[in-house]
């Protein structure tokens, strides 16, 4: 299959999945925490896609739990992103022993399994979604560092750069005009991964029963939900999963048509 | 002696421990800080509905909670390498005696299906790179693809299902007890570890077809190569022994994540091991299990990695020898 294929199957379900986040409301043809059908109504009979063990609409609950999924993995991409790329500016612009301190505190994250860490924090402080989302932020800052160190380690003791500090630029000249602009590229790339990641991730977390709390659910919560209806001999408890997998496959679609359009000339077929 | 009078191995060893060490202190005290900046702590949770200012206090002296953080903390240390994690919050045994047996439990699994996934994905991994670009290259390298983009607990539900609701062939869940007879052992794990395999087969499978073809495009290849030889002899006898300290490496480092996902696993097939455990003592709050549980997860995790990259250093001579210039 041609990459150009790949991206544009990519990008429609994930156009689709998108709507399907912003207007639950409007689409959900039930409210999604309430008793409308009887318990584990059969797909067709209750609803579209048949009710829960408690007879909630299984529709409206999937696309509610889009939406939860959805902005929640997004906060906490952009939020590691952030964190992770400034603290490579700052570590690769100041050396020295600010550099150092970074650089060992990233180690140490990256040393401890992230969903054990994850698992800890969310028993000191309690399951919330902030704190969830504040963890996963953390914890995947270290991926953006990773790659963003070396990059502006190189920028910083490039010649333009200083020649613009030598011509007495501010710091924020060189920061917008010539350090982030050349970062973009791989940036874009490990954005994409680290959305598929954050992802499974926090649909694992739900799935565990520490992550976003009931009656709210996202998609890994659904799963842990519904599981036990699945001696019914009905695949319908395994849709939203099958939703988080749709989702991670066509971001890395995307990701990959990224990497080929900015990594080198291909090699020769 | 000869290996390690070597001072590159020895400086490598003795930096990575230290590291490690450093981790691992890390990841206990931030328990101990956390449980201590928060509101309610271990008292209050235990007592729940009963709790009220005198019994909170008689419990918080009972638990050790009215002394100052670093005193805790280095108690609960001096005890934790004597093998005493503390007494479980929620039902009162030591935390070790619980640990112990959920701990072997999780070993069998992971280590049943590292058994498994790694000949074979090794194996299909340099077959990919044999046949690049070929119909069983694109054909594994898709395969590969749709499983990392599966929640492990998707493969592992999708197998009940088919395996356990439709063919009846094992249970669906995977309680059993240390004392259960082998075929009932081993209908027990067949499941979780056959989603373990397909959970990790994909990682080893993609990092060993990249080490092979990465060794592939070197000059001394490209010599071979014009020499005439044919290229499943080039990859066998000349790419090969330079991938291997990558291989050995990627094959010590998922060991590692599969000591880590055994925790959704456990989950899903109600498999009594420590992920388990730890999964429901952070639902209760009983933060002496969630913090031994923790402190031995990531001791494992770091230890096999540490294990990886020596290996890796040992099977490579390059990296065994003092650098030039030294």
């Amino acid at each position: 299959m041609s990459s150009k294929v790949t991206l544009g199957v990519s990008v429609a379900v994930l156009a689709t999945m998108a709507a399907a986040a912003i207007f639950a409301p409007v689409l959900a043809p039930f409210p999604p925490n309430e008793m409308v059908h009887a318990a584990f109504d059969a797909p067709g009979v209750g609803g579209t896609l048949g009710a829960d063990g408690l007879g909630r609409d299984m529709l409206s609950r999937i696309l509610y739990a889009t939406r939860y999924t959805f902005v929640a993995t997004l906060i906490a991409t952009t939020l590691a992103c952030m964190l992770g790329v400034t603290l490579a500016i700052i570590a690769g612009l100041s050396k020295g022993w600010v550099d150092i301190v970074i650089g060992r505190a990233i180690d140490i994250l990256m040393s401890i399994p992230q969903i054990i860490f994850a698992l800890i924090i969310l028993a000191i402080a309690g399951v919330s979604l902030t704190t969830l989302i504040l963890t996963m932020a953390v914890l995947q800052s270290s991926t953006y560092y990773r790659v963003t160190r070396p990059i502006a380690g190189d920028l910083a003791a490039m010649e333009y750069v200083e020649v613009g500090r030598l011509r007495g630029e501010r710091l924020h000249w060189y920061l917008f005009k010539e350090i982030l602009p050349n970062m973009v590229p791989s940036l874009l790339a490990q954005f994409g991964l680290g959305l598929s990641s954050a992802a499974l991730f926090i649909s694992s977390l739900s799935f565990l029963g520490i992550g976003i709390q009931p009656p709210a659910a996202d998609l890994g919560g659904l799963v842990r939900e519904n599981a036990l209806a699945l001696s019914t001999g009905r695949l319908t408890p395994l849709i939203p999963a099958f939703c988080i997998a749709l989702f991670c496959l066509s971001v890395n679609g995307i990701v990959d048509w990224l990497v080929g359009r900015y990594s080198d000339k291909p090699e020769v077929k | 002696m000869t290996l390690f009078a070597n001072s590159p191995v020895k400086s490598f060893v003795v930096t990575r421990v230290a590291s490690g060490l450093v981790s691992i202190f890390f990841i206990s005290f931030l328990v101990f800080l956390g449980t201590s900046m928060l509101p309610g702590d271990a008292a209050n949770a235990l007592l729940g509905q009963n709790a009220t200012p005198e019994t909170v206090l008689a419990l918080r002296t009972e638990l050790g909670l009215d002394q100052p953080l670093p005193v805790r903390y280095f108690h609960w240390l001096g005890n934790a390498l004597h093998g005493d994690f503390g007494t479980s919050l929620s039902n009162s045994q030591p935390v070790i005696n619980l640990l112990v047996p959920r701990l072997i439990n999780s070993l069998i699994l992971a280590f049943s299906a590292a058994a498994i996934v790694l000949p074979l994905a090794v194996g299909v991994g340099l077959l990919a790179a044999i046949n690049r670009g070929k119909a069983i290259d694109t054909a594994t390298g898709s395969i590969s693809a749709i499983f990392l983009s599966m929640p492990s607990f998707l493969i592992g539900y999708l197998l009940v299902f088919i395996f356990a609701v439709k063919l009846g062939l094992f249970p669906p869940l995977s309680m059993v007890r240390s004392s259960a007879s082998l075929p009932t052992w081993i209908s027990a794990l067949t499941l979780p570890v056959l989603t373990l395999v397909l959970v990790a087969q994909a990682h080893v499978m993609k990092l060993t077809r990249a080490a092979v073809l990465g060794v592939m495009s070197s000059d001394y290849i490209l010599m071979a190569e014009t020499k005439g030889i044919p290229r499943n002899r080039i990859i066998l006898k000349h790419a090969l022994p330079n991938a291997l300290s990558p291989i050995v490496s990627i094959c010590m480092i998922t060991m590692a994540y599969l000591i880590v996902d055994v925790v959704v696993i456990e989950a899903v097939f109600n498999y009594p091991g420590m992920g388990k455990l730890m999964v429901d003592a952070v639902a209760y709050r009983d933060i002496p299990m969630v913090l031994a549980c923790g402190v031995l997860f990531s001791t494992i995790f770091i230890s096999l990695n540490f294990t990886a990259d020596l290996l890796a250093m040992l099977v490579n001579p390059r990296q065994r020898l003092p650098k030039k210039g030294n």
